[in-house]
């Protein structure tokens, strides 16, 4: 001990020490009164805003997609139905090296190396936890390749999601329709709450003007979620306990279509190799039996989703398999309206049913040089109305039209639907084009332009010149004529099903209103006429109508495509092939009660008798129950 | 006379009856502080077991570290006062030399150089926390008290080495707590009040020097604390998170292992610097009080060994381990409730980690060996 310091004073040394012990223990029990304090105004003052707080941090609303309707045939065999396929699926945040794995997976051609720039974009972008489909519906074969290098590709794995399928893709593409991804585009124009989990929506056909009805109600289902808002896996069931009741998606009602899949099926093979369409309608309800346009595609292409290259050879391939003929394709309709022309002129007193023409194989007006030449150069001698038709006399429709007029020509091929939307239930049709002064007058800039000429009416009473029509519109014009002018709305939709509860809506055939014809002989003889093309002695399609074992009616067409100069031959070899005349043909049968009226398209055909008619005769055989599997 | 001494009826009264009794005393263990202590970590093993995920290996892992720390504090029980006291210069040298050689080679982990590989790693900043107030008590045990303005000023040289030392390397937080360590031993030795206060006001443009040195994270932490809301999913999301779990574990809690805060992870830290919010969350009002007062009675166990301590030296070091003690304590839960800045101290015996846990004990073992092997008073 240093003696030099003074004697410590051990006492009141312990004295202070005990003041000051004190004084810091008072400082202390301050400091953790503080504390206390600030407990109790959080978990009991402010409890009941921070238990909120707690709940909405981990809670999240997540949509759950409904599942598609099914669409079906009358028969009620599966048109387009979802099927669980494969996706091979990328997770960003599993994945070490995106770079890398991209190009081992393109490697393995499960990707496509231009598609790698993309994929990364899409990777770094969006929360790292969400999947990135990396290629749609993989194949038996992709998935057995990818299992056995699973372990080399972390983060990367196959999921099993449901995908539309559409089992006859290329037979029902363009009256079915398809779904695809949804765009942008789409996201403005639906309800962005019921398509909040929905992966794909109708891009055309039914599947499109019935998305309110395939799609259903999104439900929602409550996720317990950790801070960067993914799923917790595992067992939270003592979390979950609180959690609002969950909401079960509603499924999309089923559509039952009025096609018929066999005729589909039958008209997509006849029309192989062609470019054309196809339409059948039953003339006692207006529904649509068949709905075909040649070439056609694979709707699977767009519901699974497909590559770069894959879109860009159905976009530029020449013979636009895209594009729906029979809803908007626009034709020259050629002798097809031919009856009811007749029929404007025994109504108009334009003709009657003895008077006969002297067909010399061509016909010029007043006035004029130039010659308007039938079919048959050398004329086809003396022809009455019914002839006309049997044989598809021009020039005395030529000459009948200059007494009917084209404004009354207008007005029966108006009340026949042609020139104006038929109204069916799936959107985009076109409305065709009969022509009037009224439309001259309107649609034509130019005075000149404006007038409407005779020869305009001459060539209008075949179906040529301004005038265009659908195939879908022929189909409905056929149909009145073989109802004696009784008509329907057509319509592709028979039937509507409510998925949970099984009731269905039925479509009630929609009357339009009638053709009055004053006399019915009128429709006699040019139902007689039509008759008498198939299955009469000098009809122009009696080699497709012979034999037949039920009655039928039908009328050839043949269109130019390209006019001809006064006096060059006609010669069909040296045209180039898409310069061929089209080839059309309308038919309905039985005649007496008309089950089927058919109306078919084959462009650059050159013959509608020779071409068009047996096709329409084999759907109609197949339809009435004579086609070869019947007859097996 | 001894054989006589020994038939005194007040020995006899304070000898142990049972065998586990004498065992304690033949160690030199506190009853109360063991006990309080055994408390302490055994719950918070409970609230870490939930805090870490329910995993059993990280659970095994904290166990081991708390029987290592069991073990320096027996060790450090068995040391007497005396003994102790000899030795502190010595140690306190060393240390100073450690923390030298801490900033020259030590390794770098998670921005900054704290440890030093000697054959095993350990950060010399721990054994300074004790260092320090022995090396003040140490000074001041043959001195006059309250001790004078020129013997102040060679405490405080002895307090502000390894404060600046620790603070370079950079680890704020125990620097301060060193530094208060140092200060709690001048104070309960009996520096002036005049003194303290105006030190107290001197302290202002201290802290402004402070500001203008401080890293930015250091004064990120000070601004985000004036108000978290400005910065929800930055600086300021810790504290937010930390108060929407305390807030909503209510009065009783969630219950265990339910706390949606600390399993959903929105609780960052949850098993170290902020394992008293899921205390908050999961027990409620009610728990955390539960181990306030114990921390309360560990303290209080502490001031009354100090207070019973038999010379300067031991009492002031007794003392400033309870007091620093509390800081520990209080430092945690104000800044879990957002009362301080985020300074990363962990909640002494309950966060999850070993260093500074031993630390602890090997001080409220030489607490233990005051109180034990105390001599008679000089009368």
């Amino acid at each position: 001990m240093d003696l030099l310091s003074p004697i410590k004073d051990h006492h009141s040394e312990r004295r202070l020490f005990v003041s000051r012990v004190l004084v810091s223990s008072l400082i202390a029990l301050l400091l953790l009164m503080l504390v206390v304090a600030r407990l109790v105004q959080l978990q009991v003052f402010d409890h009941a805003l921070f238990a909120e707080k707690a709940q909405g941090n981990r809670v999240r609303i997540e949509p759950v997609a409904p599942i598609r309707g099914l669409i079906f045939d009358r028969q009620g065999r599966v048109i387009a139905e979802n099927l669980p396929a494969y996706h091979l699926e990328l997770i960003p945040e599993q994945v070490d090296d995106i770079d890398d794995t991209l190009h081992r997976l393109a490697a393995l051609s499960l990707i496509e190396k231009t598609d790698i720039a993309r994929i990364k974009e899409l990777s770094l972008s969006g929360q790292r936890f969400r999947p990135l489909t990396l290629k749609f519906r993989l194949t038996e074969e992709e998935i057995a390749n990818f299992a056995i290098q699973r372990p080399r590709f972390p983060g990367v794995d196959f999921q099993p999601r449901l995908v539309r399928h559409y089992p006859n893709g290329e037979a029902v593409a363009h009256a079915v329709g398809y779904v695809g991804a949804l765009s942008s585009d789409d996201l403005k124009r639906l309800d962005s709450a019921r398509y909040a989990g929905t992966s794909h929506t109708g891009k055309t056909g039914v599947e499109s003007y019935f998305e309110s009805d395939l799609h259903g109600v999104a439900g929602y289902r409550h996720l317990i979620t950790n801070a960067r808002g993914r799923q917790v896996p595992g067992d939270t069931s003592e979390l979950l306990d609180s959690l609002p009741m969950d909401e079960r998606p509603a499924p999309g009602s089923n559509v039952y279509l009025s096609i018929d899949l066999d005729l589909q099926v039958l008209a997509t093979r006849l029309l192989e190799g062609r470019r054309g369409a196809l339409v059948a309608l039953d003339p006692q309800t207006g529904e649509i039996l068949a709905f075909v346009s040649a070439p056609s595609f694979d709707p699977n292409l767009f519901a699974v989703g497909m590559s770069t290259a894959q879109y860009g050879a159905l976009q530029n391939n020449p013979d636009v398999p895209l594009f729906n003929r029979a809803l908007r394709g626009s034709y020259p309709p050629g002798s097809t309206i031919k009856p009811m022309l007749a029929l404007a002129a025994l109504e108009t007193g334009a003709t009657n049913l003895t008077r006969k023409t002297f067909c010399t194989g061509y016909f010029m007006l007043p006035d004029s040089t130039h010659r308007y030449r039938d079919w048959k150069p050398e004329g086809h001698g003396p022809v009455d109305l019914h002839d006309a038709i049997e044989q598809s006399c021009d020039v005395y429709f030529y000459e009948v039209s200059q007494s009917i007029g084209i404004d009354n020509m207008h007005d029966y091929l108006d009340r026949f639907g042609l020139g104006r939307q038929t109204g069916v239930d799936f959107g985009g049709e076109r409305p065709g084009l009969v022509p009037s002064r009224e439309w001259k007058r309107t649609s034509f800039r130019n005075p000149d332009d404006q007038r409407w000429y005779h020869g305009e009416t001459v060539i209008a009473s075949i179906g040529q010149g301004y005038m265009l029509a659908t195939p879908l519109q022929l189909a409905t014009a056929t149909a009145a004529l073989a109802m004696r002018g009784k008509t329907y709305r057509p319509h592709i939709v028979a039937a509507i099903e409510d998925a949970l509860s099984g009731t269905r809506s039925l479509t009630t055939r929609e009357r339009m209103p009638d053709i009055e014809i004053s006399n019915s002989l009128h429709w006699d003889t040019v139902i007689g006429a039509m008759h008498d093309v198939m299955q009469g002695p000098r009809g122009t399609a009696r080699a497709v109508g012979y034999g037949a074992a039920y009655e039928m009616a039908g009328k050839s067409g043949t269109a130019q495509v390209v006019s001809i100069a006064q006096d060059e031959e006609y010669d069909e070899e040296e045209l180039q092939e898409r310069q061929r005349d089209h080839a059309l043909f309308i038919s309905f049968a039985p005649l007496d009660k008309p089950r089927i009226a058919v109306a078919v398209v084959v462009e650059n055909g050159s013959s509608g008798s020779r071409v068009a008619a047996p096709i329409a005769k084999a759907i109609m055989d197949k339809y009435l129950g004579y086609g070869d599997d019947a007859n097996r | 006379m001894p054989i006589a001494e020994s038939k005194l009826p007040l020995t006899s009264k304070t000898e142990p009856r049972s065998d586990f009794s004498r065992l304690i005393r033949r160690l030199h263990i506190d009853g109360p502080l063991l006990g309080g202590l055994v408390l302490i970590c055994g719950f918070g093993l409970f609230i870490l077991y939930s805090a870490v995920g329910e995993s059993n290996k990280l659970l095994m892992n904290q166990a081991v570290r708390l029987s290592i720390a069991f073990v320096a504090m027996l060790v450090a029980a068995q040391m007497p006062p005396d003994f102790l006291r000899r030795w502190t210069p010595w140690g306190y040298g060393a240390g100073i030399v450690l923390l030298v050689l801490v900033l020259i080679t030590g390794e770098v982990g998670q921005g900054a150089r704290r440890w030093l590989n000697l054959g095993v790693r350990f950060q010399p900043s721990e054994a300074m926390k004790l260092g320090v107030p022995m090396m003040a008590a140490w000074y001041l045990h043959d001195r006059q008290m309250p001790p004078r303005l020129g013997q102040l000023l060679i405490i405080a040289v002895m307090i502000v080495v390894p404060t600046i030392l620790i603070a370079r390397q950079p680890d704020l937080g125990t620097s301060l707590l060193i530094a208060a360590s140092g200060i709690i031993v001048i104070i309960l030795a009996g520096m002036s009040l005049r003194l303290i206060i105006g030190m107290g006001i001197l302290a202002i443009p201290g802290a402004m020097v402070l500001w203008t040195v401080m890293k930015d994270y250091q004064k990120q932490r000070v601004l985000t604390l004036l108000n978290p809301d400005t910065d929800p999913l930055g600086a300021g999301y810790n504290i937010i998170q930390s108060k929407i779990a305390i807030g909503s574990g209510g009065l009783f809690g969630k219950g265990w292992t339910n706390g949606s805060q600390a399993h959903l992870e929105f609780l960052p830290e949850r098993d170290t610097d902020f394992i008293f919010a899921v205390l908050g969350e999961e027990f409620g009002l009610f728990g955390v009080l539960t181990l306030l007062a114990l921390y309360m009675f560990v303290i209080g166990r502490g001031l009354y060994m100090a207070v019973n301590a038999h010379d300067t030296y031991s009492r002031l070091l007794a003392g400033s381990i309870s007091l620093t003690f509390l800081v520990y304590v209080f430092v945690n839960t104000a800044m879990v409730t957002g009362l301080i800045p985020v300074v990363g101290v962990p909640l002494p015996l309950v966060s999850f980690g070993g260093t500074s846990m031993v630390t602890l004990m090997a001080g409220f073992g030489i607490l233990m060996s005051i109180h034990s092997q105390r001599k008679l008073l000089p009368h």
